[in-house]
């Protein structure tokens, strides 16, 4: 079995992996990136439509472009890169941890390394997570493989499609089968109010009078070899109204139901998983509970813009150089949701630096606030225009605030959205 | 007419109230606009009144060992009926490797100024 030394391994080489591997280069320590798909970009690579980059390119670029942004700077500096290379396990040995991975082209490789970062992204939720029933025939996509197919492979997986949530790939998967002559007959969500972006509402299904049924589900998906069509069931006060059922005949459904971080190796690394977020529960170094294991992007919470991903990667990068140079600031405190917020991370803060939290609202409204209160006390109220929970909310904090406060280990800072 | 148009200029997203009279040829001065809470919803209502415009991202064919297709988009807003023209003429386009993201496809499409273009480089 091949072994290679390396200061720290990264996991997964799409805009997660290679923001931090560009971060811990650059401060001259040595990076492998180890890469599952034939070439470094992630999801990106399939996300053809533009929108990316606003923030951190100040323009505006398709995802394939802002791929190659980073794929140019990873291959300036010194970065191992393995393709074609699948992790199977972590093992922590304390001081050091040995990674396993392996491909068709190397065999089995033993990395011995200081530090891992968690950087695999997300995947899918699918047909089983939401429990449609009926019939099992194929044409039953996620929209993500469907994505993949459309743009990649170039294949077009129906004629006549039917979505289910309205979430952004289902969205931009709407507009993107109409363009390849596909005919999308409905998108079909659970919740009152879109999961998607207004943008991709008004582009994507406006634009093609495709009609949204929102408070309604699939109730039941028919055919035996191939799809042949689906039951739609209202919800009244959400309780389905069998008698208003009504049928769309189609050859293809796609889901677009959410996402979940892919933590299988993290979880067999012992790895504490947080219940809000499905990913890592990390300290205000989005260092995990193992030692030197860190995370970031999609795999430790789902974002919505790519931007925010590189920004939490390119900090995961300064804290797993801090961590080799042995400067991991001190005391970390807990951070909890307040009022109206379904989640936030990092859970830690500590009072020696500044500290960036990523927060997801549970309520839609223009004019709310955001309230930061610590053991109690309030100590910044902040507008925001306009919050909704499909869009994440940053929150800064100066480490000035929280410093001459008289923090003990029972300390706890909450973040809350006044309504 | 009134159509009910939602504004994409920021994240509120107003539903603006777009009114003007249908005679083929609509002027700037007879449209009407309410419900917007900025004047960026103005401008909105308007250009998706009078020339509603835009960004197509793609693909077209390569022969790579990589992938069957190849990601571009145009250069700027199209108008939106050139959409489907614009996409029968990118589908008959087959790519060869080496393809560098920048490389122009399809140049000035029907005297648009707008062309289109590779957005992944692609060495063989």
């Amino acid at each position: 079995m091949k072994k290679i030394e390396r200061e720290v391994l990264i996991i997964g080489g799409g805009s997660a992996g290679m923001a931090a591997a560009a971060e811990i280069a650059e401060k001259g320590h040595s990076v492998v990136i180890v890469e599952r798909e034939s070439t470094m970009g992630g999801i990106l690579n399939q996300c053809i439509h533009n929108g990316f980059g606003l923030h951190r390119f100040k323009e505006e670029l398709t995802g394939p472009e802002y791929a190659e942004r980073y794929v140019n700077i990873i291959n300036e500096l010194p970065i191992d890169q393995y393709t074609g290379m699948t992790v199977t396990e972590i093992d922590d040995q304390k001081d050091f941890k040995l990674v396993y991975a392996f491909s068709s082209h190397e065999g089995m490789v033993e990395f011995k390394v200081k530090a891992v970062v968690l950087a695999m992204g997300c995947r899918e939720r699918n047909r089983g997570n939401i429990g449609t029933p009926g019939s099992r025939p194929s044409g039953v996509f996620t929209a993500g493989l469907a994505q993949r197919l459309v743009n990649i492979d170039g294949l077009i997986p129906g004629k006549k499609c039917v979505i289910v949530g309205s979430g952004d790939i289902g969205l931009i998967m709407a507009r993107r089968l109409s363009w390849v002559g596909a005919d999308v007959q409905a998108v079909v969500e659970i919740q009152p109010y879109p999961a998607g972006l207004t943008r991709n509402i008004v582009q994507c299904l406006n634009d093609f009078n495709i009609p949204l049924h929102l408070s309604h589900i699939v109730s039941k998906i028919y055919g035996k070899d191939r799809v042949e069509g689906v039951d739609i069931t209202p919800l009244i006060d959400g309780i389905e109204a069998p008698v208003q059922t009504f049928h769309i005949d189609c050859d293809t459904l796609l889901l677009s139901v959410g996402l979940v971080p892919d933590n299988e190796v993290s979880k067999k690394a012992g790895v504490i998983i947080s219940n809000q977020t499905s990913g890592p529960a990390v300290d205000g170094n989005l260092m995990t509970n193992v030692e030197g294991i860190f995370a970031c992007g999609n795999v430790l919470h789902v974002h919505d813009l790519v931007d925010f991903v590189t920004e939490e990667s390119i900090r995961c990068g300064s804290y797993v150089n801090s961590y080799l140079e042995g400067k991991t600031k001190g005391s970390q405190y807990s951070v909890m949701a307040g009022a109206n917020v379904r989640y936030i991370t990092p859970n830690k803060f500590t009072s020696d630096s500044d500290n960036k939290f990523y927060l997801r609202s549970m309520i839609v409204k223009n004019q709310a606030e955001l309230v930061v209160s610590l053991d109690g006390r309030e100590i910044i109220r902040k507008k925001q225009k306009h919050v909704q929970p499909s869009e994440m909310i940053s929150c800064e904090i100066k480490a000035d605030l929280l410093k001459s406060t008289g923090l003990n280990e029972k300390s706890r800072l909450e973040i809350g959205l006044k309504s | 007419m009134t159509r009910e148009i939602i504004c994409i200029s920021c994240p509120i997203g107003c539903h603006l109230s777009v009114s003007y009279r249908d005679n083929g040829n609509v002027q700037e001065k007879d449209i009407q606009i309410e419900n917007n809470k900025c004047s960026r919803g103005l401008i909105y209502g308007k250009e998706e009144i009078l020339s509603p415009k835009r960004v197509v991202t793609a693909t077209c064919a390569i022969d790579s060992i990589h992938m069957a297709r190849i990601p571009v988009k145009t250069t700027g807003a199209l108008l939106k009926n050139s959409i489907y023209p614009l996409l029968e003429d990118l589908y008959k386009i087959k790519l060869m490797p080496p393809v560098s993201a920048g490389d122009i496809v399809l140049e000035n499409f029907m005297n648009s100024g707008i062309n289109v273009i590779a957005t992944r480089s692609l060495s063989r």
